[in-house]
């Protein structure tokens, strides 16, 4: 593709970028799981207990990082 | 544009909603694939909860079981996070949770649509979350539904910069409530169908992109079911901001 057009390569280098932040979004649910594991190793009863919680912020980490999938998204083919 | 692609089939074009009845025209009225497939998880719906609540064993066959497992899964989620006043709202929250879930398993059929994909669909239930979540908030607590924003427990010096983080993170609630969902969808049925394009880009040697697919389809089967389950758990936990409001 030497010959396409600017906007176009800005587009795609703009929609790689933004995938980045999905980076930082798999960090967030690393560390959400990976605390919750080490809890749950030194006290295996209260773990089942908080296994809703787990998931409430896992989501939570998650979602920023489909904002920026969908930043993405719209860079190559909504504009 | 003319795009020059090395797939055969584009990873994006299983999202593409079309007209099945009225010819290639889309219309307000027109019948596409995604009625189609809410048609066909309403039909699954009540297969499983018709025939599976018909004979009422005490010993439950499989049918049975499966409904009561979901009913008893939900109604636990509640009575954990809303508390006992929260049941009153079970009903919503149970349709809710069946709509997505079997729209999403339903998804991963082949040549399926997956209607939950769109922000159109998600971002219409999160909205009617918000909606009912703030009404019921008002009518329970009155004014006090505000305190909600007014964390009193922090420093005074604090509040009014907590009350604007609060108020925003009210309000985008909606918004990260359907995205998250229509994201998920989207991004995992169109992971399997990039390593399907692979396949069919390599001929004889697609032999690993099918076991990538296998791989995918398992990773996939497990997000479904969970993207549904996160929908319903944070529809239980705006539902206890509503009832009960003080931190």
């Amino acid at each position: 593709m030497v010959d396409g057009n600017l906007v176009e390569m800005g587009k795609l280098i703009g929609a790689g970028l933004a995938c980045t932040g999905m980076g930082g979004a798999a960090i967030g649910v690393g560390h959400v799981v990976g605390n919750f594991l080490s809890g749950a190793l030194r006290n295996p009863s209260a773990a089942s207990g908080q296994t809703a919680t787990m998931f409430i912020g896992i989501a939570f980490a998650e979602a920023l990082g489909i904002f920026s999938f969908l930043v993405a998204l719209l860079l190559m083919y909504a504009m | 544009m003319e795009k020059q692609s090395a797939f055969n089939i584009h990873p994006m074009d299983q999202f593409i909603i079309d007209p099945i009845l009225t010819g290639d025209s889309l219309e307000w009225y027109s019948f596409t694939n995604q009625a189609l497939w809410m048609l066909i998880s309403l039909v699954s719906i009540s297969f499983v909860f018709i025939y599976g609540s018909r004979k009422h064993q005490l010993v439950p066959g499989r049918l049975q079981s499966i409904a009561e497992l979901m009913y008893f899964f939900i109604r636990d989620m509640i009575i954990d996070i809303a508390g006992q006043e929260g049941l009153r709202y079970f009903p919503y929250i149970f349709t809710l949770f069946i709509l997505i879930l079997f729209g999403n398993v339903l998804g991963l059929l082949p040549y399926s649509f997956t209607y939950t994909s769109h922000i159109a669909v998600t971002g219409f239930l999160a909205l009617s979350v918000f909606i009912a979540v703030t009404i019921i908030g008002f009518v329970r607590n009155g004014l006090g539904f505000l305190s909600l924003f007014w964390i009193s427990s922090a420093p005074l010096a604090l509040r009014p910069i907590l009350l604007i983080i609060e108020v925003i993170s009210y309000f985008v609630r909606p918004v990260s409530h359907s995205i998250r969902l229509a994201g998920n969808m989207m991004a995992g049925h169109a992971v399997i169908k990039v390593f399907a394009g692979f396949a069919g880009a390599l001929g004889l040697g697609a032999i690993a992109p099918i076991f990538a697919i296998t791989a995918v389809y398992g990773l996939e089967m497990l997000v479904v079911v969970i993207q549904a389950y996160v929908f319903t758990i944070l529809t239980c936990v705006y539902l206890n901001d509503a009832l009960h409001p003080g931190h």
